[in-house]
């Protein structure tokens, strides 16, 4: 087992893993930029390095002062969190090199399923069902025609250099195609400066679906089910629950299935994501892989007994999975609380906690690493805290959500709280029966 | 249980003696001091240089606070430092005052610097990186032990501006 692990991170994630190295009687080094001086996971680390000025490229971002900083401590593992590092196959590669323990994936393992065509190229051989499409760019309005008639309506046309939900459109029937790839390919010209496009069945009423699988080095993979990550906004993640309250047992076990597959046909070493789409006929599309600990993973933790970091840990010290695949009991849902002002647009919010009084008691759980006093920095993301509640059923859970978000006491910034508290009283998603669209129509009051 | 001042004063004791390693144990307190100043330090070509730093290890109880690396035993108490400008490492790294053990310290406290003097090495990963100081002066002090780890905006030394 690991001696001393250095986290190339910040904020709650650190934090996070410096909890679960203390219980584990493993040494813990903290690296900081001159702006998270005062941050919590400093606090609580053993040792702590300061490694840089503010801007994440000089110092959560720099491989050189990282390495510097395990070389000055002697850590013989590193723990990238998420974001930053984490999934960067060049600074795991230099850990490699260097004979430290990079707890993730290896370079090859992250280059895979980093880039999106060979990761879908990677599933279609291994049988797991990915979003129909075309095989690379399509060249001509001909050519897009007829493989959208081949794939079956409706499809979206979607700029390869895209981003943003530029250059993309959706075309229901034929007669709209030749219109429809005129004005992406023009607006993909102009925001991107490259016109290629290619086409991809447009998933209807799409939920986002991630399975959490788990890989140790002697090619044994477990999945630990689901999370519903659905309600998102601009493609990020705003909650997220488990069980999904989509899924059916029987789709459980086949989806199950194909994320267990995508880990051992890669031979997946460590904590993973495997992300699907699923349409209202419950069919499923395999969409990209994490090759990471992700900010949700507590969701999974809750209706498990599981300490993921933990696991992460164990595998990459070289220990067996001995467990089978793991099922949800109860129910769990995540907020995410961003320094955002979600009544101008969640512009962020940075500045002073001037008071800070976080829910607690029963099924109730805070991952932070803020607390009264503390200085929002503005160089880094928004989120500043997760709340995670458990209860028995659905119903419950956001009940106590709800009883949190109003015993959540937060002055001095602007958070996502009122949004949250809204949303647990939308009855669209109390009904359990939304998707990745369901920001689109819903308004703060 | 020791105290703080305590816990100093042995540092001091173990550095200024011939001592290289001290360990202490009573009944519920624990506290290991060990120096390099005995390890050779390999010429700069060479692949592989002596781990670094001063390691003091002492688990105490209650309230964490984190051994930030070197900052306890070779920083002497602080004098008034107003006027006096600072020379900071802009990298994380090991200290070094000279260029190899054999040679002499690229500056000693007296002598006078310009913007842009090489007054010391930071070593990371191998690199041997010349750091070159942003300000002129005096040297006053030397805030760091020679083959100490260093981390960002350390203070490497105190500079008279009117020296």
């Amino acid at each position: 087992m690991f001696k001393k692990i250095l986290i190339a991170n910040r904020g709650e994630i650190a934090l996070r893993v410096i909890r679960t190295c203390k219980e584990m009687g493993i040494k813990t080094v903290a690296v900081y930029s001159t702006a998270d001086k005062e941050s919590l996971h400093v606090r609580f680390a053993d040792e702590a390095v300061c490694i840089g000025p503010p801007s994440s490229t000089e110092s959560y971002l720099s491989v050189s002062k990282i390495m510097a900083a395990v070389e000055i401590t002697n850590a013989d593992a590193i723990h990238p969190g998420y974001g930053f590092l984490a999934e960067n196959s060049d600074f795991a590669e230099v850990c490699t090199e260097y004979g430290i323990k990079f707890i993730g994936p290896s370079p090859a393992m992250i280059r895979k399923m980093g880039d999106k065509i060979t990761a879908k190229e990677t599933m279609v051989a291994a049988g797991v069902p990915v979003i129909p499409g075309s095989e690379g760019l399509v060249k001509s309005v001909k050519a897009g025609i007829a493989i959208s008639g081949d794939m079956g309506y409706p499809i979206i046309i979607k700029a390869t250099a895209g981003g943003g939900g530029k250059g993309m459109r959706i075309v229901w029937k034929e007669e709209d195609f030749e219109d429809n790839w005129d004005k992406a390919k023009q607006e993909s010209k102009a925001s991107f400066g490259n016109d290629g496009v290619y086409i991809e069945k447009y998933i209807e009423e799409p939920r986002h679906i991630e399975f959490q699988i788990l890989g140790d080095q002697y090619g044994k993979v477990i999945h630990m089910s689901e999370r519903d990550c659905s309600i998102q906004r601009r493609h990020q993640k705003l909650l997220e629950e488990c069980p999904s309250p989509f899924l059916t047992k029987k789709l459980r076990t086949e989806m199950g299935k194909a994320a267990v597959l995508a880990g051992e046909c890669i031979n997946y070493e460590g904590v993973g994501t495997v992300e699907f789409l699923v349409d209202k006929y419950k069919k499923f599309y395999f969409m990209e892989m994490n090759t990471r600990i992700q900010v949700e993973h507590p969701v999974t933790e809750e209706v498990m007994d599981l300490d993921l970091i933990k696991e992460q840990i164990k595998v990459a010290a070289g220990e067996k999975i001995t467990s089978g695949n793991y099922l949800p009991s109860g129910h769990a849902i995540e907020c995410r609380i961003n320094a955002e002002d979600p009544y101008n647009n969640f512009r962020p919010s940075p500045g002073n906690i001037q008071s800070f009084h976080s829910p607690k008691g029963h099924g109730i759980r805070v991952d932070t690493h803020v607390y009264a006093g503390y200085k929002i920095p503005p160089y880094y993301d928004s989120m500043i805290a997760k709340i995670i509640c458990r209860a028995r059923n659905r119903e419950d859970c956001i009940k106590k959500m709800q009883r949190a978000l109003d015993e959540f006491i937060l002055e001095g910034v602007k958070t996502t709280i009122p949004f949250h508290s809204q949303l647990m009283k939308n009855e669209e998603f109390k009904s359990g029966n939304f998707n990745t669209g369901f920001i689109n129509d819903f308004v703060l009051e | 249980m020791m105290t703080t001042k305590e816990i100093k004063e042995i540092i001091a004791l173990v550095k200024d003696s011939n001592l290289s390693e001290l360990k202490i144990r009573k009944k519920d307190f624990e506290i290991a001091i060990k120096t390099d100043k005995y390890q050779k330090i390999q010429g700069i070509q060479a692949t592989s240089v002596a781990m670094p730093a001063p390691m003091v290890s002492a688990p105490v109880p209650a309230a964490a606070t984190p051994a930030a690396v070197t900052k306890e035993d070779t920083v002497e108490d602080e004098n008034p430092t107003a006027g006096l400008l600072e020379v900071k490492s802009p990298i994380v790294g090991t200290f070094y005052r000279s260029s190899s053990p054999d040679k002499d310290a690229f500056v000693k406290v007296g002598d006078s610097i310009n913007v842009g003097s090489v007054v010391c090495i930071v070593e990371a990963m191998k690199l041997f990186n010349e750091i070159e100081s942003e300000v002129a002066g005096k040297i006053v002090k030397v805030m760091i032990e020679d083959s100490s780890p260093v981390e960002y905006d350390q203070v490497l030394f105190l500079v008279d501006p009117k020296g």
